[in-house]
């Protein structure tokens, strides 16, 4: 799921200064399910804005909308009506980055802010608790490293073993960070298939440095979008 | 017992302080409420394992906000007791008192009153 986490206050404070009615939008898909940006971190925000603002004699009105997901337009339709007839002078998406960027296309007219940062692709270890697992780099190699991501874990992104670094187990960068291809090798030990990282891998091909458009087989692209 | 507490407290019941939420503390002082405690059972006896340790996690999640808002964070306090314990549950009503007294009344009460005679 895609994890994100709240903006700092402060931050978010400042960048809805001078905006004086502003719609807060919230997805109620991955950052509702990460506890960052949905129904209820939505009001949490908008009580935070509205007393701050408030309190410096600068009142904001403040409304907030959950859609089901950011990313889809069908969703994102529902916002048309409430958009137009209230007139907002901005507004801030609790969204992940793909969510505030469809919101901002929707409605070029209006000055969309976001409310999270989108932090990764992680797993639900524990109730409030995410750890990283994908960097979606477009070219998985987990068939081979034994289900375990030397892109994500690796702090350097290594494909063909660690580098001097590895200590005991642990990254040079902090004994709180267990070395990918310290793990990488001890679960292939174990499955008896070694030989599966002793063939050298070509060097990642950085197919994430551009937007990369994904049509299914069996789908194409529409002439026209609504 | 019959057991005097200040009236100015006003009880909202709940099955288990676990059900206490963020925002329901929030809109206590979004409405101008000058404090909020939560009265929960005592640590490890919680009918329900964990929620007096959420509410405890809640509450003190709520004072990060309060202070990032701009209001004093120590407004929002908790409390842990058994049901068994009537004059301690007077006596936090008393020193949850004294202590919203000493901090004086919730800033956002100023604005709301000028705000609504502008």
């Amino acid at each position: 799921m895609i994890v994100a986490k709240r903006k700092p206050f402060e931050e978010i404070k400042e960048m809805l200064k001078g905006y004086k009615k502003v719609l807060n939008v919230g997805c109620g898909t991955c950052v509702s399910v990460c506890l960052a940006g949905g129904e209820k971190e939505v009001a949490i925000l908008n009580a935070e804005l509205d007393m701050a603002r408030n309190l410096e004699d600068d009142p904001i009105e403040i409304h907030g909308q959950t859609v089901e997901r950011q990313c889809d337009r069908e969703y994102l339709a529902e916002l048309d009506d409430i958009i137009k007839k209230e007139k907002f002078d901005a507004l801030m998406s609790m969204a992940c980055g793909v969510g505030i960027q469809f919101l901002a296309e929707r409605f070029p007219d209006i000055p969309t802010f976001p409310g999270v940062d989108t932090t990764g692709l992680a797993v639900n270890q524990a109730v409030g608790w995410y750890e990283e697992r994908c960097r979606s780099c477009s070219q998985c190699v987990l068939g081979i490293t034994g289900g375990i991501c030397p892109i994500t874990m690796c702090a350097k992104g290594l494909f063909n073993g660690p580098c001097g670094g590895t200590n005991k187990g642990n990254c040079e960068i902090s004994a709180d960070q267990p070395c990918a291809w310290f793990k990488i090798h001890e679960r292939l030990a174990a499955q008896g298939r070694l030989s599966s990282i002793r063939k050298i891998n070509l060097a990642r091909g950085w197919k994430d440095q551009i937007p990369r458009n994904l049509i299914q087989p069996g789908y194409k692209k529409p002439e026209k979008v609504s | 017992m019959r057991l005097d507490y200040p009236t100015n407290v006003k009880i909202i019941r709940v099955p288990c302080t676990g059900k206490v939420d963020v925002m329901h503390m929030l809109r206590c002082f979004q409405k101008g409420a000058d404090g909020v405690y939560c009265v929960g059972c005592l640590e490890g006896s919680c009918h329900y394992n964990a929620g007096n340790l959420r509410a405890r996690e809640r509450v003190g999640h709520v004072h990060n906000l309060l202070e990032e808002i701009g209001i004093e964070g120590d407004r929002v306090r908790m409390y842990n007791l058994s049901s068994g314990e009537g004059p301690t549950f007077a006596n936090y009503a008393k020193e949850m008192t004294e202590h919203i007294k000493s901090l004086g009344p919730n800033p956002l009460k100023e604005k709301m009153k000028k705000a609504a005679s502008a």
